[in-house]
C-alpha cells in the first residue's frame, strides 16, 4: 500500500520542531510499524538525508523503549500494545499518518521523536525496591503467598516503564507508571515494611520532575500497552494517606 | 603449553566452591570505598553485579546503550528460570541440575563451572522472592513449576511468559536502590567502544554518550563486560536490535581470548519470517513445547490449511524419533530435526519454512480436567473448548497474543506456524573460573562470556547464569584480584593510554564518515547475516565455510569503501552507531566461521554435516576435540587457536541421546 506520513522532525531539544510529509510506497501489511520506518530511513539514506530518529530495541513489547504517538493515539490505534507491536494491516492504502513523539513537560524532546525518560529513573531510585542485600534471602517458599496476591503484584509489575501514560494524559501525570510500582510491593509481605517511605518519596519524586495531577480522566489506563490497572492508583492513593496519617 | 589456566579449584566437584569460597583473598571494607568498578551493560548479569558489588562497599560505574537500565534484553526472556530446588519432589538435586547442563551442553562445558552454577541456584530464587519478583505461584502460595527442553524434571520457575522482564525488573530494582543511596552512577545511553589497558591490565574504558556524541574516559580498578550475546551477527535473530559484541570484540582486539565463537543457539519455536522487510524474529518460548505438539504433514508439499489435515496423515516428528523426550528435547535436536522436515519437502505456510506447533490436544486435555475441577458432569464441547482455551491463556496468554498481534493468525483456533532463528550464543570471550579474561582486571558475565552452556544451552539456564554470575559468583571471585590492587590510586583519564584509545575510537568514527560510499549500514548488516545463516548456521560443511570466510573478507572490504554513514558525529546518530557495531559483527563473522571450520566435529548446536550418525544425529569427536577454542587477536585479522582441554572428572563423557 502507499501510504503520506507526517512525521515530527526536531533537530534537538533547543531548536524548533516541525511536521514534515514524506510519501512512502510498497508497504506490505505485513510489516510492523517500524519496519515501514525502517523503509521509509533506507530512503532517506539513500538520498543522502539524515533519517528519522526514534527509539526502539526489543521490537516486541516488552522493553518499552518505542514511543510514538500516531495519529493522536500513544502506541497508535490499537489497544494494548506497543507501538513496535503495531502492524500495517492496522492501516490501509492511501491512508494519512501522523506521527509524533510523546509530548510531556517531564520528557523534553532530545531528537526527533526520541525523548528524555530519564525523569522516571529517578522516580525509581527513590523507593521502587525492598532492601534486601544480595545473599540475605531466606529459602523462598518460607513464605507463602495467596495466588491472587502474587498474581495482582505481577500484573501490576507488568509495567514496561514506556511513558505512554503520561504522553496520553492531558496534565501529563506520571500516576499510573509510580501507582504500578507500589501496588507490586504493596500486595506483596516482602514491601510491606518499607510502604510508608516509599510511598511518599516516590510520590514526591514524580512532584519534583514535573509530572501533572492526576484529575481520574483514566485515559493512561486506555492507552497503556499492558493493560496496567487505575485500581493501582487507587491503591496509591490509599497507601499515601496511610503514610500520611502515620506521621 | 597452554597459555590458559582456567584456574578450577583442586577437589572433588561437591568441594570444589565451598572451599574456594572459604580460601579466597578478601578486600577490607574500608579498603572497598577506594575500589571503583566498571559495569558495562544492565542486564541479568550486570544489574546484579552491580547492585551487589555497591551492596560490599565498592564504588560502582554502569553503562548500558539504551535509555535505562531496565531495557536490557534480558528484559526479553520469557519462558523460566532453572534451579534445583526439588520443591516438585520429583527427584531433582544440584547434582542432577549439573549433569543434565554438561550433558546438555553435549560435553563442552567445564564440569567445575556447571556445578557452582547448579550449586548457586537455588539462592538466586530466595533472592528474586525476597526482592518481591512475583514469580508464578500455586494456590496454595508456593512457587509453580513447569518443565523445559532437555530435563525429566519440572525446575523451571517462571512468570508468566515474562520471567526475565520480572527478574531483571528484580536486579533493576537492587541497583535503583543503589543509584539512591549514590554507591553506583548510572551511564544510560553511553555505548563502550574501548577497553584501556595500563601495563596489561584493564583499568578503564572509552564510552560514546549517545545524545551529545562526545567521547569521554572511565577509570575502573576493574572492568566488568556484562554485555550479552552477539546473535545479531546473523541480522535476523531474537534479540533486540541493538545487541551488539562490541564491548566483547574490541576486548578481544586488546588480548581477551574468544572462546568457541562458533557455538550459536538457534531456537526451534520462533515465528517465521514474512518477507525481506523483516528486521527481527520473535521467539515463541520454549515453554510451549509442554503443551503443544509439533508436527508436520506426511505428505510432501501438501498445501492445505493445519486443521483441514486429518490425525493420521500428520506426522509428529519429535514424538516418533525421540520418544522418551517427545516435543522436549533439546533445542538443537528439535531445530535441526524441523530444518530436516522442511528440507524434505514437508514444511508448511506460504514460504513451506515453518511446522506447526498445535495446542488443539491441550485444549482438549485442559478442558477436560477443568469441567472436572469445576464438577460439571457432561460438558458440552463448547464448554470444554472454552475451559481448555482458559487454561491456555492462563499459562500462555501473552505469547497468543503476541503470534496473533506479528502474524494475523489466533493461534487458538488454528495450529501456530513456527521455525527455527538465532537465538543465543553459546561462544563469547573466554574466562576463567574467577571470570577473568585473559586480560587482567576484565572480567566478562553473563552471555557474553563462554562459560557454563559448552555447545548447546538447556532452556531457563542462561537466565540462571547471568544471576549466577552477577549475584553470586563475581562478588567472591573480584576479590582475588582487587585484594591485590588496593594501593592502586584512582588513575587520571589524562593517561596516555586514555588519550591513546580514545583517539582509537575517534579515528574509527571519523573513518566511517570520510567514506562517504553509497550504500546503508543495513544493506551489509543483510548481507553478513545471509552468508552467516547460509554456511554458518544450522548445519554448516567444510565447503560453505570456506566460501563463506572469503565472502565475508570481500564484504568487509566492500563496507570500508563504499558505506555510507549520514549526519554527524556529535549529535544522536543511529547510523553511526550501526555502522559501528556492523564493523565488529564483520570481523567477528569471519572468525565464528573459522571456528567453526576448525572444529569438523559435530556438538550441540554446532553441526557438521560430515560428522553425522547413520540416523542423523550429531556425531561428536571426543578424542579430537574434548576441548575449548580460545582464539587470541593477531593483528590485522589473524588468529591463533589454543586448546583448553576439558576433563571430565565426575561425569562419564557419553554420546547424547534422547530417545
Ligand atoms: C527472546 C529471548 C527469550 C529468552 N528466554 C529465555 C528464557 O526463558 N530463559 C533463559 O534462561 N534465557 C532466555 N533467554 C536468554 C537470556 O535472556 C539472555 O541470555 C540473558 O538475559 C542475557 O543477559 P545478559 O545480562 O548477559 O545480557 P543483556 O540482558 O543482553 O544485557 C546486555 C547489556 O549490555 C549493554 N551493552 C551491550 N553492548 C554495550 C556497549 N557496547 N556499551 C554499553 N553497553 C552495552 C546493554 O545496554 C545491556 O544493558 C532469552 C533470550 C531471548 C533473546
Ligand atoms: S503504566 Fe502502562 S503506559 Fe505507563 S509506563 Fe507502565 S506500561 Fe507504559
Ligand atoms: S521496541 Fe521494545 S517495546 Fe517496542
Amino acid at each position: 500500500m502507499n501510504l503520506t506520513l507526517k512525521i515530527w522532525r526536531q533537530n534537538s531539544g533547543k531548536e524548533q520542531g516541525q511536521l514534515v510529509t514524506y510519501p512512502v510506497k510498497d508497504i506490505s501489511p505485513d510489516m510492523s510499524f517500524l519496519e515501514m520506518f525502517d523503509v521509509l530511513n533506507e530512503q532517506l539514506v539513500s538520498k543522502n538525508e539524515s533519517p528519522i530518529v526514534f527509539d526502539h530495541d526489543c521490537r516486541e513489547g516488552i522493553c518499552g523503549m518505542c514511543s510514538m504517538v500516531i495519529n493522536g493515539r500513544a502506541h497508535g490505534p490499537k489497544t494494548g500494545i506497543t507501538t513496535c507491536q503495531l502492524h500495517m494491516r492496522s492501516f490501509k492504502d492511501g491512508d494519512t499518518i501522523v506521527v509524533e513523539p510523546w509530548r510531556a513537560q517531564a520528557f523534553p524532546v532530545i531528537k526527533d521523536l526520541t525523548v528524555d525518560r530519564t525523569a522516571f529513573e529517578r522516580i525509581q531510585s527513590k523507593g521502587g525496591f525492598v532492601s534486601v542485600n544480595t545473599g540475605t534471602a531466606q529459602d523462598a517458599n518460607c513464605l507463602p503467598i495467596p495466588k491472587d496476591d502474587a498474581d495482582a503484584s505481577f500484573n501490576a509489575a507488568a509495567c514496561i516503564g514506556c511513558g505512554a501514560c503520561v504522553a496520553t494524559c492531558k496534565n501529563a501525570s506520571a500516576m499510573l507508571f509510580v501507582a504500578a510500582k507500589v501496588s507490586q510491593f504493596a500486595l506483596l509481605p516482602q514491601g510491606k515494611i518499607e510502604a510508608t517511605a516509599r510511598v511518599k518519596n516516590m510520590v514526591a519524586q514524580m512532584d519534583l520532575e514535573g509530572f501533572g495531577s492526576c484529575t481520574n480522566t483514566g485515559a493512561c489506563e486506555i492507552e497503556c500497552p499492558k493493560g496496567i490497572s487505575l485500581e493501582n492508583i487507587a491503591r496509591m492513593n490509599r497507601e499515601y494517606l496511610v503514610a500520611n496519617c502515620k506521621d | 603449553m597452554s597459555k590458559l589456566d582456567s584456574k578450577i579449584p583442586e577437589g572433588n566437584v561437591e568441594q570444589k566452591w565451598t572451599k574456594y569460597k572459604a580460601s579466597v583473598a578478601l578486600v577490607n571494607p574500608s579498603n572497598k570505598r577506594n575500589l571503583e568498578i566498571i559495569v558495562v551493560g544492565s542486564g541479568l548479569a550486570g544489574a546484579s553485579a552491580a547492585a551487589s558489588l555497591a551492596e560490599l562497599g565498592y564504588k560502582v560505574k554502569v553503562f548500558c546503550y539504551q535509555d535505562s537500565a531496565r531495557r536490557a534484553h534480558s528484559i526479553a526472556a520469557q519462558g523460566g528460570i532453572n534451579a534445583a530446588k526439588n520443591y516438585q519432589n520429583d527427584g531433582d538435586s544440584i547434582y542432577r541440575l549439573f549433569y543434565d547442563t554438561v550433558k546438555g551442553g553435549d560435553y563442552r562445558a567445564r564440569e567445575g563451572n556447571v556445578y557452582r552454577l547448579a550449586e548457586v541456584s537455588n539462592s538466586i530464587i530466595d533472592q528474586c522472592v525476597a526482592q518481591g519478583v512475583p514469580l508464578a505461584r500455586e494456590y496454595g502460595g508456593m512457587l509453580s513449576n513447569r518443565s523445559f527442553g532437555g530435563t525429566q524434571v519440572q525446575r523451571t520457575f517462571y512468570a508468566a511468559g515474562q520471567t526475565g522482564q520480572q527478574l531483571l525488573l528484580g536486579a533493576y530494582s537492587a541497583l535503583n536502590r543503589q543509584i539512591g543511596l549514590g554507591t553506583v552512577d548510572m551511564y544510560a545511553r553511553h555505548e563502550m567502544l574501548e577497553v584501556v589497558k595500563i601495563d596489561d591490565k584493564a583499568r578503564g574504558i572509552i564510552a560514546r554518550d549517545m545524545v551529545t556524541g562526545k567521547l569521554e574516559r572511565h577509570f575502573g580498578h576493574a572492568v566488568l563486560l556484562c554485555t550479552g550475546g552477539y546473535g545479531n551477527v546473523f541480522y535476523l535473530s531474537t534479540n533486540a536490535m541493538g545487541c551488539n559484541a562490541t564491548a566483547a570484540w574490541k576486548a578481544h582486539k586488546k588480548g581477551a581470548f574468544f572462546g568457541n565463537p562458533c557455538f550459536t543457539q538457534i531456537h526451534p519455536t520462533c515465528i517465521p519470517v514474512s518477507g525481506d522487510h523483516q528486521s527481527k524474529l520473535t521467539l515463541m518460548s520454549e515453554s510451549l513445547r509442554n503443551d503443544g505438539r509439533i508436527w508436520v504433514p506426511k505428505k510432501k508439499d501438501d498445501i492445505r490449511k493445519g486443521n483441514e489435515i486429518p490425525e493420521e496423515e500428520r506426522d509428529y516428528y519429535l514424538e516418533r524419533r525421540y520418544p522418551a523426550f517427545g516435543n522436549l528435547v533439546p533445542r538443537d535436536v528439535a531445530s535441526r530435526a524441523a530444518k530436516e522436515r522442511c528440507d524434505e519437502g514437508h514444511g508448511v505456510g506460504a514460504s513451506r519454512m515453518a511446522v506447526f506447533l498445535d495446542f488443539k490436544a491441550a485444549i482438549d486435555r485442559f478442558g477436560k480436567s477443568q469441567a472436572k475441577k469445576l464438577s460439571i458432569e457432561n460438558p458440552t464441547p463448547a464448554q470444554l473448548k472454552e475451559f481448555g482455551k482458559q487454561v491456555v491463556e492462563e499459562k500462555y496468554g501473552n505469547l497468543f497474543t503476541m503470534y496473533e498481534q506479528i502474524t494475523g493468525e489466533n493461534p487458538y483456533e488454528v495450529p501456530m506456524r513456527i521455525y527455527p532463528a538465532v537465538h543465543y550464543t553459546m561462544g563469547g570471550l573466554w574466562v576463567d573460573y574467577n571470570l577473568m579474561t585473559t586480560v587482567q582486571g576484565l572480567y566478562c558475565l553473563g552471555e557474553a562470556n563462554f562459560s557454563d552452556h559448552g555447545a548447546n544451552r538447556l532452556g531457563a539456564s542462561a537466565l540462571m547464569q547471568g544471576l549466577a554470575d552477577g549475584y553470586f559468583v563475581i562478588p567472591y571471585t573480584i576479590g582475588a584480584y582487587l585484594s591485590k590492587e588496593i594501593a592502586v590510586k584512582p588513575i587520571p583519564t589524562t593517561h596516555e593510554a586514555f588519550v591513546a584509545a580514545e583517539n582509537e575510537a575517534q579515528a574509527q568514527i571519523n573513518k566511517f564518515f570520510a567514506i562517504k560510499g553509497s550504500k546503508s549500514v543495513d544493506h551489509f548488516h543483510k548481507r553478513l547475516g545471509k552468508i552467516m545463516w547460509e554456511k554458518c548456521g544450522m548445519a554448516r560443511n567444510e565447503k560453505g565455510l570456506k566460501e563463506a570466510i572469503v565472502e565475508i573478507r570481500e564484504l568487509r572490504d566492500e563496507f570500508w569503501k563504499d558505506l555510507r554513514v549520514t549526519g554527524k558525529p556529535d549529535e544522536m546518530n543511529p547510523e553511526l552507531e550501526k555502522a559501528s557495531r556492523v564493523a565488529d559483527f564483520l570481523e567477528l563473522g569471519e572468525l565464528m566461521c573459522m571456528d567453526a571450520l576448525n572444529r569438523s566435529e559435530s556438538c550441540g548446536g554446532h553441526f557438521r554435516i560430515e560428522s553425522q550418525t547413520e540416523e542423523g544425529e550429531a556425531l561428536r569427536k571426543d578424542d579430537e576435540f574434548a576441548y575449548v577454542a580460545a582464539w587470541e587477536y593477531k593483528g590485522n585479522y589473524t588468529y591463533e587457536m589454543h586448546k583448553e582441554e576439558l576433563k571430565f572428572e565426575t561425569i562419564k563423557i557419553a554420546q547424547r541421546s534422547y530417545k
